[in-house]
């Protein structure tokens, strides 16, 4: 059998890094290898790459460059914002606020408050995911510090209307702080904190085609901070360690191509999920998750079938109310971990809902949050695109996906 | 305390009778193996009833000693003081001094043990403990004769060197590897079958294992999970042959003409024809597994039963008398629990069902896999054609037949 071509669906695991970025962090690797905080010149070169970054990032957030600090993920971005904002504002409350189906960076960051005398009120979510402004607004008290809402969840793809959650809180206490994990939405979503009423944002570099090993944090004027790392005091002393200037190039030069052509690149991601979303219609009995328009009310989500009746205007509208590159099916009588390694065979690179390949996979809080239930939740896998994917590897999925589960459905165990 | 040279204790062997050579050099050429991962040179060499480790230069001594720690058919190692042929007062100065290096803390019991192979130093050896046994109790005060049972046996051994040691270091026992030919072991990738392999090892076997492995139901992590294993139980054995084995085809054909509840029962019986198949192939003389007596559904008597019938190769079960618990001490033991308890699925649960059969009946059973007939002659050879070798050592591996067939080609 000839070695077909290699379909990579599994971007919001991480990406392939531009070959623009890599020629570019070769360049420093090889270069302009200085410490940035070295008084020579070589540590001035470095500098000014760190510089030129933040420019370029604070253009793109419409923010100022000293807004901006790099980090070594997104999970490291995150647990500064919570713990550090926490911490640093202790003294006017201990409430917390976020949802359930924040990433674990988020959530286990509010466990650890939680195991240190801190409240957390954890918001559900509707069936497509989404928690509202009102929601957010009545959870918020007199002693509430933080609220931690995700831009973009990364398992269904919903995206939360921050903007309107960011004015509920201010509104309702202008001393909480609002963080916002924009790890899956950086890139792919026009993220403006000012406007939005962020204090705190995440973004990581893998995410959007630069390497791993560096993340972004956004820190609004005038909000309190502590750091969590402690050493010579570089970043403001918010993060210590000699900055990872290749990466942190790199990710910025990947923003750049990124928003330079942001709304094109957003519909091409929106029409491969829409070709994708009708191609399924030909599989009996499978479910997307998190589509408003293919969602009954009070039902998690609906099969395709249905969706026929969905007018095609409508469909398309509600699929552009969702994050462009996340798609979460469920595939009710298939374990998602078979048919990751038969898609897998095919060289086909997808991930399941539970993202854990273990006998007893630790099931999505996500999915259940939503609704999904039962053996459903080991049977959801999500496909994640980006912009160097094409409609071919939509239709490949397709091919696959409607070879593969008819067979697979046949073996299951009794 | 940094030592050159090692005395090695072999307890089983000494007892063989005129092969016992044989069971000598397969001790010796194990330990050069396993002395090659140690940094330094060293000469291995045998004389009446004794073999010396000597490193020629600086050697890690602590390296050394775990090395040969898992040279099977060693009881003991001893980090020796070596010396030239010396008269007596210089050798009694030297066992002082080493004494004193060894016991910093003196308040011990103690006997002198001399043997003396070269008749030709001056004193016997009954002269020689008396007056070492003098001299240290006049260096070292606290110190009391006990020659019943002392803390602290003091063995001066004058051959064409004079070697001093006082510490015997426990080594795994059993016979070298490979003295009892080799054998194929059916590996998994739980907790029982790396430590049936590590016993049947011990006694003696090379191994040869194989894997069955079910994409796309068992993942790729699953075999790595079993390279590990074997890994862990090559750093005793040393390099292992692991055939891994595409199974997928042949599990769902039972599947598709067999009762459910007999599907474990017929999947094993295929894994030991196939294993028996390939053990015949490479001249192993027996298959190990790690069955343990009415564990599971189909480790009951009546299932061993079944599963025996399809091979005609002695099949070594260590582990049929031992609880779950022994097997997790001695897994433990030997480093592979860790990697068991990883938490892959393995080709033997994905289709079980929820109530397999625990009694079955031998005829029932061919009754039902005559249904295969047709299909599962061809099966079992494309699963032999499957067949990947890797041959994995505690440094790593290396794949010696790619497969190139598809995963699930035939799906």
């Amino acid at each position: 059998m000839p070695v077909s071509k290699e379909v990579y669906l599994d971007n919001s695991a991480t990406t392939r890094v531009f070959p623009e970025v890599v020629r570019l962090m070769d360049k420093i690797y090889l270069e302009e290898y200085g410490n940035p905080s070295s008084m020579h010149h070589k540590g001035v070169e470095a500098e000014n790459e760190i510089r030129r970054a933040k420019e370029t990032l604070a253009g793109i957030l419409k923010c100022q460059p000293k807004n901006l600090y790099f980090t070594s993920c997104g999970s490291e971005s995150d647990n500064i914002a919570i713990l550090g904002g926490a911490l640093a504002n202790c003294r006017q409350g201990r409430h917390l606020v976020t949802t359930r189906i924040e990433h674990p960076a988020v959530l286990e960051s509010m466990k650890y408050l939680e195991s240190q005398g801190f409240t957390v009120t954890y918001l559900p979510v509707d069936a497509n995911g989404h928690v509202s402004a009102e929601q957010v607004r009545d959870a918020v008290r007199e002693d509430t510090i933080l609220v931690s809402i995700m831009f973009t969840n990364n398992e269904i793809g919903a995206v939360e209307p921050v903007a309107d959650i960011g004015a509920a809180i201010k509104e309702k206490n202008p001393r909480t702080l609002f963080h916002v994990d924009a790890v899956q939405a950086f890139g792919k979503e026009e993220i403006l904190p000012g406007r939005m009423h962020i204090d705190f944002l995440a973004a990581s570099g893998h995410k959007i085609h630069a390497p791993k090993g560096v993340g972004l944090l956004y820190v609004a004027d005038g909000v309190k901070v502590r750091n969590l790392i402690f050493g010579g005091g570089q970043q403001n002393g918010l993060r210590s360690g000699t900055e990872n200037v290749a990466g942190i190039a790199g990710m910025a030069l990947a923003a750049q191509m990124l928003y330079g052509n942001l709304a094109a690149e957003r519909e091409q991601l929106f029409a491969m999920k829409e070709h994708f979303i009708l191609r399924m219609r030909e599989l009996e009995n499978v479910r997307f998750n998190g589509i408003p328009a293919l969602s009954a009310p009070g039902e998690a989500n609906t099969s395709p079938q249905e969706s026929a009746a969905v007018p095609a205007e409508e469909l398309s509208a509600s699929i552009r109310t969702t994050a462009p590159q996340v798609l979460s099916l469920t595939v009710p009588g298939v374990r998602a971990e078979v048919l990751l390694h038969a898609l897998e065979d095919r060289n086909i690179y997808v991930s399941s809902g539970s993202a854990c390949s273990s006998n007893r996979p630790h099931l999505s809080e996500t999915l259940k949050a939503i609704g999904v239930h039962g053996d459903e939740l080991d049977s959801t896998i999500r496909l994640s695109t980006s912009v160097m994917n094409t409609m071919e590897d939509m239709d490949a999925a397709a091919d696959a996906l409607l070879s593969i589960v008819p067979m697979l459905r046949r073996y299951t165990r009794q | 305390m940094e030592y050159q040279s090692f005395l090695i204790k072999y307890a089983e062997i000494g007892v063989k009778g005129k092969n016992r050579y044989l069971f000598e050099d397969a001790l010796v050429q194990q330990m050069r193996i396993a002395l090659k991962k140690c940094s330094g040179a060293f000469t291995v060499h045998r004389t009446s009833g004794r073999i010396f480790v000597e490193a020629k230069g600086a050697c890690d001594t602590e390296e050394v000693v775990n090395a040969l720690q898992h040279v099977f058919g060693i009881v003991g190692v001893c980090p020796m003081a070596e010396r030239p042929i010396e008269p007596y007062p210089e050798l009694e100065k030297d066992v002082v001094a080493f004494f004193g290096e060894e016991y910093p803390d003196r308040h011990r019991t103690f006997k002198v043990h001399c043997r003396r192979q070269d008749k030709t130093y001056p004193m016997n050896s009954q002269e020689i403990d008396e007056a070492l046994g003098g001299a240290l109790l006049d260096a070292y005060p606290e110190l009391k004769v006990d020659v019943h049972h002392p803390d602290v046996m003091v063995t001066v051994e004058i051959r064409e060197k004079i070697y001093i040691y006082t510490h015997i270091l426990p080594g795994p026992g059993g016979l070298p590897v490979g003295s009892a030919g080799k054998a194929m072991l059916l590996l998994s990738g739980g907790i029982d079958s790396p430590v049936a392999g590590w016993m049947m090892a011990k006694r003696g076997l090379k191994l040869d294992a194989v894997y069955f492995n079910a994409p796309p139901y068992t993942s790729e992590r699953a075999l790595q999970k079993v390279e590990d294993l074997a890994a862990e139980v090559a750093a005793y054995t040393g390099p292992i042959w692991l055939h891994n084995i595409n199974f997928t085809e042949i599990q769902l054909a039972i599947y598709d003409k067999c009762p459910h509840d007999e599907l474990t029962i017929i999947m094993r019986r295929f894994m030991m024809r196939i294993a028996e198949k390939i053990a015949r192939g490479t001249a192993c003389g027996a298959l190990i597994t790690g069955e343990s007596l009415g564990q599971v559904a189909s480790q009951t008597m009546r299932s061993l039963e079944c599963t025996n019938a399809v091979c005609t190769l002695p099949v070594f079960r260590p582990l049929i008398g031992f609880d779950k618990e022994d097997i997790v001490t001695v897994s433990k033991k030997i480093g592979t629990y860790d990697t068991s308890i990883l938490p892959y699925e393995d080709c033997c649960t994905i289709f079980v069902a929820k109530h397999p059969v625990t009694k079955p009946i031998l005829d029932v059973i061919e009754r039902h896999e005559h249904h295969l007939d047709d299909i599962i002659g061809e099966m079992v050879d494309k699963a032999l054609e499957t067949d990947e070798i890797i041959i994995v050592d505690a440094e790593g591996k290396r794949v010696l037949k790619h497969r190139e067939d598809p995963l699930t080609g035939g799906m």
